[in-house]
């Protein structure tokens, strides 16, 4: 009995023993050196399909392993430059666009880049019709005319007609969408399913799409190797790229949701870059001195909008009520921090025509004031959807108290972000706080959803955020539409500053702030910058010390 | 052996396999109708929550008519009752449609989550046994002393203190200050690209291909999430122990038994945990069904790629192919595991062996 508890007790300890030996080994955190790690939330994407992709991940990711015809300019984003296009001239009818090609590109394949290319790129992408597809099709562009009208004079030259004389400006800005990227067309050809056409699919295959989900078939500083749904993107350098090549070897994004977990990540060091910062991590990484942040801001503005159905928020006094009932400098100093800019017009900076003004601030006198001029001195009582997340719950909260001070008894409805965007897009809601990022870096994406409505019926098939809030707006919509044919681009700057001081002085929409996209970084990173939307977010010129 | 024996023995051997035959019968009884029930309560469920799936398909900013046109091939313009059929009949088929979110089929996509869960829960589950069981017995033995009292209150916190937070708390301390264990993925990138898993449990690919360094990373990935798993399922077994051997130790064997002069040990390990061993299978078996789930939390803070990120990131983004063909999964485990502990149940209690 004694031997048994004696073997008993000492195997536990040679159990603990060993348990503890292998606990123990110290582990020296540090990403390879020719490898970017990055920790970042990439459960958006849903596709890598140049022609598909539409999510703010994604288009990082793309922006990196493929090349357009002409691309942002990063010293003055009201513009762009030439990527594989080395000159381009429009007709004087302002239809045509005739784009000459660099000479001597190649893809990563190692094929040729051709005019034909870029033709068969703008085919699929219009003929699959996915959701970015309009951003090619605005232009009275369809799956049956879209080989006329974008297509090979020969080799190097490529042209495109547009149905109207747009103003060029807005043509060029939505060519350096995503969607205009330039796939290897020999490469997909190799890959197209077939298909049966149906009603809603004229077309024999599929132009390379399910393949092209996880495939590549690019051209960039990078190119992908490989995307695992929910896990990892893993890019490499592109040997055979045009231009400057990358610094490093390897990329790879690591899907990590949680801001803490990718704090810690960091300072451990083993990743590079932390995305997904929150306020109170992103000041432990400020104040590590191994550790810097950088921020930039974002085509995202976020915005509260009061549905124009329910007949208190349809007053005129009300709209202007609401604009001086958030606390603006309250929430840029605390929730915002950080990671927003107070910004109170629909355009977001760096874009043509940005008006940089914020006339509101928090004004519970002058809210009053305005409300008994509606007639309601006594104020009402009126419902908010909120998508449970930060900020947007933060700044719910803080403007369930400062509407309160003007007798607005705010209740707070929360929802997942599906289902408070479900009923938003239904028209059933009163008030919506939201977020609205620019679906091309051009002017119009935004003025188009929150200054036209051209159908405001239940039946219109135009859905911006001014249908969605039932905003009748025949004047703007007018105006929206007249921006668009304005060949200055001068003239056409003023016409969307003129357009935010009126969404300013009348509409439904209080915009509170634009988004400021934060990254934390190693100090041994060098070149890394975020760009000022997420397909500019370079990381080429990255390099570690 | 007269004819009339013979007639005898033959009875009773068919009525063994009536028996048997009607036990296999009911089983599939209950588990076709617990599958279907399972199908049409999570079918209907996704289909009645104020989510429209177009939305997660193609997010907020797509045009009208891609909408229109996704709904259409989607099936969603069909009447309820018809995309059940049509989904039981594909399901029936092995096809249980593709995950929007990833674009693989659902199956493809459950074949990769499971195993890393799998691998999780299982390693948990072995903790919490390995230590949950002795802390239980030892509490039941030394009833009302200091080690049982220790034992409750482990046994409390790892029951009520969120295991997200702990999750987090063991990061900072194991992870970010003491730098012994590592950071939450599976593997280390440098291990991520040149290791290729063959059936999806790293441990054992890694030991099966003798790479014994990308094991070592392995288990420095894993052994955190699955520690605190298994404080979470020892808190249970511990405390249910507990409870089963005071049971067992109050019987009169134990007194016949003691009265024999047997040994402490041999009463206690030796006849009381075996008879409390019946009862605690079941308690295990649930306990890992339940980690088997998916432990979601554990899995986020962890970034687990396992079945419970799966479904829930599905069910976020109104993903319902996913979430279905994930539910009956874990369904089939559900039902397999309780099979299974019944089965075992008979093994280890001689009373229900079939005489």
């Amino acid at each position: 009995m004694l031997m048994e508890k004696f073997a008993l007790r000492s195997r536990a300890l040679l159990a603990g023993a060993a348990l503890s030996a292998l606990l123990v080994a110290p582990a020296f955190a540090v990403t390879p050196a020719d490898t970017l790690v990055e920790g970042f939330a990439i459960d958006d994407i849903i596709s890598m399909d140049p022609g598909e992709a539409f999510e703010l991940s994604t288009a990082e990711v793309t922006g990196n392993t493929y090349d357009l015809l002409v691309r942002l300019d990063l010293s003055d984003t009201s513009k762009v430059k030439g990527d594989l296009a080395e000159s381009w001239t429009v007709s004087d009818d302002g239809l045509v666009y005739t784009f000459k090609l660099k000479p001597g590109l190649k893809f990563a394949s190692g094929n040729p880049i051709t005019a034909a290319d870029v033709a068969y790129s703008f085919e699929r992408a219009v003929k699959l019709d996915k959701s970015p597809a309009f951003i090619i099709g605005q232009f009275g562009i369809s799956g049956d005319n879209v080989a006329d009208k974008a297509k090979a004079v020969d080799d190097t030259t490529f042209q495109f007609t547009v149905d109207k004389a747009y103003a060029p400006s807005f043509v060029l800005n939505c060519l350096s969408a995503t969607v205009a990227s330039v796939v290897d067309a020999k490469l997909v050809k190799e890959h197209v399913a077939a298909v049966t056409p149906s009603a809603d699919y004229k077309w024999d295959n599929d132009f390379g799409n399910a393949w092209l989900k996880t495939g590549y078939a690019g051209s960039g500083q990078f190119k992908l190797r490989e995307w695992r749904a929910n896990e990892a993107v893993v890019m490499e350098r592109n040997d055979n790229y045009n231009g400057e090549k990358a610094k490093l070897a390897r990329v790879i994004y690591r899907n990590m949701k949680e801001s803490s977990a990718q704090r810690l990540a960091l300072e451990a060091g083993d990743i590079d870059v932390a995305r997904n910062l929150e306020p109170n991590d992103l000041d432990a990484i400020a104040k590590n001195a191994d550790l810097i942040t950088t921020s930039a801001p974002k085509g995202t503005v976020y915005y509260i909008s009061l549905n124009q159905k329910n007949p208190n928020l349809a007053k005129p006094e009300v709209h202007q009520a609401f604009k001086y009932l958030v606390d603006y400098d309250a929430l840029g100093s605390t929730i915002l921090k950080g990671i927003g800019e107070i910004h109170q017009t629909f355009l977001p900076k760096g874009v043509l025509g940005e008006l940089d003004e914020n006339p509101f601030k928090l004004d519970v006198a002058k809210a009053k004031e305005l409300l008994a001029k509606a007639g309601l001195p006594d104020g009402f009582s009126v419902t908010m959807d909120v998508r449970s997340k930060q900020p947007e719950t933060g700044m719910a909260e803080s403007m369930q108290q400062t509407l309160g001070q003007a007798g607005i008894k705010l209740e707070i409805i929360p929802g997942d972000g599906k289902q408070t965007l479900t009923k938003y897009r239904a028209r059933n809601h009163d008030i919506y706080i939201g977020q609205w990022g620019q679906d091309y870096f051009d002017p119009n994406s935004n003025a188009q959803t929150f200054a036209s409505n051209p159908d405001n019926s239940d039946a219109g098939k135009s859905h911006t955020l001014a249908w969605r809030n039932s905003w009748d707006i025949p004047d703007l919509t007018k105006e929206t539409e007249a921006a668009l044919l304005e060949k200055d681009a001068g003239k056409r700057a003023d016409m969307y500053k003129d357009l935010q001081q009126k969404i300013l002085d009348t509409s439904p929409f209080v915009i509170i702030h634009q988004q400021l996209e934060v990254a934390g970084l190693r100090k041994n990173l060098k070149g890394f910058a975020l760009g000022p939307s997420f397909d500019t977010n370079f990381v080429g010129p990255v390099s570690k010390e | 052996m007269s004819a009339a024996e013979n007639e005898v023995a033959a009875g009773r051997g068919s009525a063994r396999a009536v028996a048997v035959a009607s036990f296999i019968g009911r089983f599939l009884v209950i588990a076709i109708t617990t599958y279907l029930g399972l199908l049409a309560v999570t079918f209907f469920i996704g289909r009645v929550i104020p989510i429209d799936p177009v939305l997660a398909v193609l997010g907020d900013r797509a045009p009208l008519n891609v909408v229109e046109r996704t709904r259409r091939e989607m099936g969603l313009d069909l009447p309820l009752i018809e995309q059940f059929y049509i989904y039981v009949k594909n399901a029936l088929n092995g096809d249980f449609g593709t995950s929007v979110l990833t674009t693989n089929p659902v199956m493809t996509d459950i074949r990769r989550a499971f195993p890393a869960t799998i691998e999780l829960a299982t390693l948990g589950t072995l903790i919490g046994s390995v230590i949950g069981v002795p802390l239980g017995v030892l509490a039941a033995v030394k009833r009302g002393s200091l080690i049982d009292q220790i034992v409750r209150v482990i046994g409390l916190i790892g029951y009520s203190v969120p295991i997200f937070w702990i999750g987090l708390l063991g990061l900072v301390l194991f992870y970010a200050k003491l730098q012994w264990v590592a950071f939450p993925a599976r593997l280390d990138v440098v291990y991520e690209y040149t290791f290729t898993p063959i059936t999806g449990f790293y441990l054992l690919d890694a030991a099966m291909q003798g790479q014994w360094d990308v094991f070592y990373d392995a288990y420095r990935h894993i052994v955190l999430p699955a520690s605190l798993l298994g404080y979470f399922s020892l808190a249970y077994i511990s405390r249910m122990t507990r409870s089963f051997m005071l049971n067992e130790l109050s019987q009169e064997y134990i007194v016949a038994a003691r009265a024999k002069g047997l040994s402490e040990t041999r009463i206690i390990w030796g006849h009381a945990l075996r008879n409390a061993a019946v009862p605690m299978v079941t308690v295990i078996a649930l306990s890992y069904a339940g980690l088997l789930e998916g432990s979601v939390l554990t899995e986020t803070v962890f970034s687990w790629p396992g079945i419970g990120l799966y479904i829930t990131n599905s069910l976020q983004n109104a993903d319902m192919n996913a979430v279905l063909g994930g539910t009956i999964v874990i369904g089939s485990v559900f039902i397999g595991i309780n099979l299974l502990s019944d089965l075992l149940y008979k093994l280890l209690d001689p009373r229900t062996k079939t005489g």
